[in-house]
């Protein structure tokens, strides 16, 4: 079969023009209503339970979890749906422990939550590092995921792809702050799950409605291995802090708990989690019939043919049982995909460096209205050109160890000094601060000295830390440093105030 | 230890959440686990084109269905109720 993916055709620009005209349409709605910070950065707390679910969902599923898991199931088969698992996990955690006391403690930002009863600026500065280092990461593996992607979709030069997804998701965010963002994320969301839903019912109606005669076709063509662990899973130790840094991961996540400031109330924030819950566990049982209907329909040599990784096994899919028109589709779902995470990426960016660092640790908490949008929108500026140029930088080179990264910090740094000083009267500011940034730096530092680095991509013939996720390591040490840094020197006077948070995270502001 | 409502209800909602997020580690890991460890009864066969593995993977998604299902209930009902009670 031959395909025309990667071949610019009417269909396709044609519904990549329509996301395009809709999505600024939209952001022009948003910009009339955006007049303060509270519009800003939280779409004026007015977002229903619904509404958030689905934006959650679309700022969480990204590109690599459309294209890649349902590539990497057809391609490994049982290996890949252990990722689909994996993703999903966080959301009942986030749930469990950070949602609602989030919402009742915080304005803007989950630093708000950390420094609530501790000393703001060392606080905030620790809070900021963390944040910002997952931002990074993650918008790097974002962009250079968006340039081959859009290349291979649409045949256009890497650059150029680069260079219109920074520039349309700069004008989503600096126009139409979190209004833009939230309804281009619950558009996003909406196409998203339409589109995978019907490919999957596309894929079902050729083994009537069966997935079972499905998985056993692709057991009959391929060997009865496709339905059973294989390699992927050797180490345990590895496969153990891999899935605790996805599932702590995901509780620590800056523009994931950034989007729990959207909604009126607690209450709100609760069943959004459950929406979005819903949502996310829907999506990846669904990528077990497009993984496995993509490598019984289109065939693994087929697949990996135009991207060894199999990221085009959707698309292709798409284009088997759907013909051209359904290919356009699921392509602009594809960049929708990609540009919904990166503004809400960018957006919780932006709110760390004009909230967390110029209003309340260079300004000492007093900057009037006008100045507080003034910077978050030099911020969002300064945020999306360094997105493309790093995007640009990054070309052709190994990003994909940069989510699982992203993701540790955002275990280590974040998830410990949240969730301690939520439920631990006795957090001090300097054990909260420790916390957060030996979580980082001690990511970061074994993550270079991981296989994944020195073997992978340095070519050495070993590595010095045996992990390739050290979450293992660095969420307890995180923990830890927490713990005891704050228990060998006690502030009384923080413990008071655990009191005054305790009640305004049960009753929020009264 | 004192005994203002606030103080029971704000014990309760910790004793909940940490049950639950227990519960939801103990799947996903010893999903894991069985993956590293067991790779042999993962790969047998509950019915033709199904394999335990896949059945346990499906099953592990459900159950988070389910917890946050019954996290969301007994907030919606105890917590709420509670938490109104004393808001007067």
């Amino acid at each position: 079969m031959t395909s025309t993916l990667g071949q610019p055709n009417v269909i396709t620009i044609a519904w990549f023009a329509v996301f395009i005209v809709l999505s600024l349409a939209i952001t022009v709605w948003a910009a009339r209503k955006t007049r303060s910070t509270d519009h800003f950065y939280a779409a004026g707390r007015t977002v229903s339970a619904l509404q958030n679910g689905l934006a959650l969902a679309g700022d969480y599923m990204s590109a690599a979890s459309f294209l890649g898991i349902a590539g990497l199931v057809a391609l490994s088969g049982f290996d890949g749906l252990i990722y689909s698992v994996g993703w999903l996990v966080g959301w009942p955690i986030v749930m469990f422990l950070i949602a609602e006391p989030l919402r009742n403690l915080g304005r803007y930002t989950f630093a708000d939550v950390v420094a609530f009863r501790l000393r703001q600026v060392p606080v905030r500065i620790a809070a900021s590092i963390g944040s910002l280092a997952v931002v990074s990461f993650y918008l790097i593996a974002q962009m250079v995921g968006a340039g081959n992607l859009i290349s291979l979709l649409f045949g256009l030069p890497y650059e150029s792809a680069v260079i219109i997804v920074g520039g349309v998701m700069l004008a989503y965010v600096l126009f139409g702050g979190m209004i833009a963002t939230t309804w281009v994320q619950i558009v996003k969301a909406v196409l998203l799950l339409g589109g995978a839903s019907a490919l999957a019912l596309l894929v079902l109606a050729r083994f009537s409605f069966n997935p079972l005669a499905l998985f056993e076709q692709a057991a009959t063509v391929y060997g009865a291995g496709v339905l059973e662990p294989g390699r992927l899973v050797t180490d345990p130790l590895d496969a153990v802090s891999l899935g605790l840094a996805l599932m702590l991961g995901t509780a620590g996540l800056p523009h994931i708990l950034m989007r729990f400031y959207t909604v009126p109330d607690a209450r709100t924030a609760r069943k959004s989690v459950g929406y979005a819950t819903a949502f996310i566990g829907f999506f990846y049982l669904l990528t077990f019939i497009l993984g496995f209907g993509a490598m019984v329909i289109i065939g693994r040599d087929a697949i990996a043919s135009l991207d060894p990784g199999g990221n085009m096994a959707a698309p292709l899919l798409a284009e088997g049982v759907g013909g051209t028109p359904f290919l356009g589709f699921i392509a602009a779902v594809a960049f929708a995909t990609i540009l919904a995470v990166v503004a809400g990426l960018t957006l919780s960016g932006a709110a760390t460096l004009s909230h967390d660092l110029w209003v309340n640790v260079f300004r000492g908490g007093h900057a009037d209205e006008r100045e507080q949008l003034l910077v978050a929108k030099v911020a969002t500026i300064l945020l999306a050109t360094l997105s493309i140029v790093l995007g640009i930088m990054f070309k052709g080179q190994n990003v994909a160890y940069m989510v699982g990264l992203a993701f540790a910090i955002a275990a280590s740094a974040n998830f410990p000094a949240l969730v301690l000083s939520i439920f631990w009267s006795r957090l001090t500011t300097a054990g909260a601060q420790a916390s957060m940034l030996v979580g980082t730096l001690s990511t970061v530092v074994l993550i270079a000295l991981s296989p994944t680095i020195q073997i992978d991509i340095l070519r050495n013939t070993e590595a010095w830390f045996p992990l390739r996720n050290p979450g293992l390591v660095t969420i307890p040490l995180a923990f830890v440093v927490a713990i005891g840094v704050s228990l060998l020197r006690p502030v009384p006077l923080e413990e008071e105030r655990f009191r005054l948070a305790a009640r305004r995270l049960l009753l929020g502001v009264e | 230890m004192s005994h203002e409502p606030l103080d029971v209800l704000a014990a309760a909602r910790w004793r909940v959440a940490i049950a639950l997020t227990v519960a939801m580690m103990v799947v996903y890991f010893g999903f894991i686990l069985l993956v590293a460890f067991n790779k042999p009864l993962l790969g047998t066969r509950v019915a033709a084109g199904l394999s335990l593995g896949m059945l346990l993977g499906a099953l592990v998604i459900i159950t988070a269905w389910v917890l946050t299902w019954i996290y969301v209930r007994w907030a919606n009902t105890h917590y709420d109720t509670a938490i109104a009670g004393m808001r007067k």
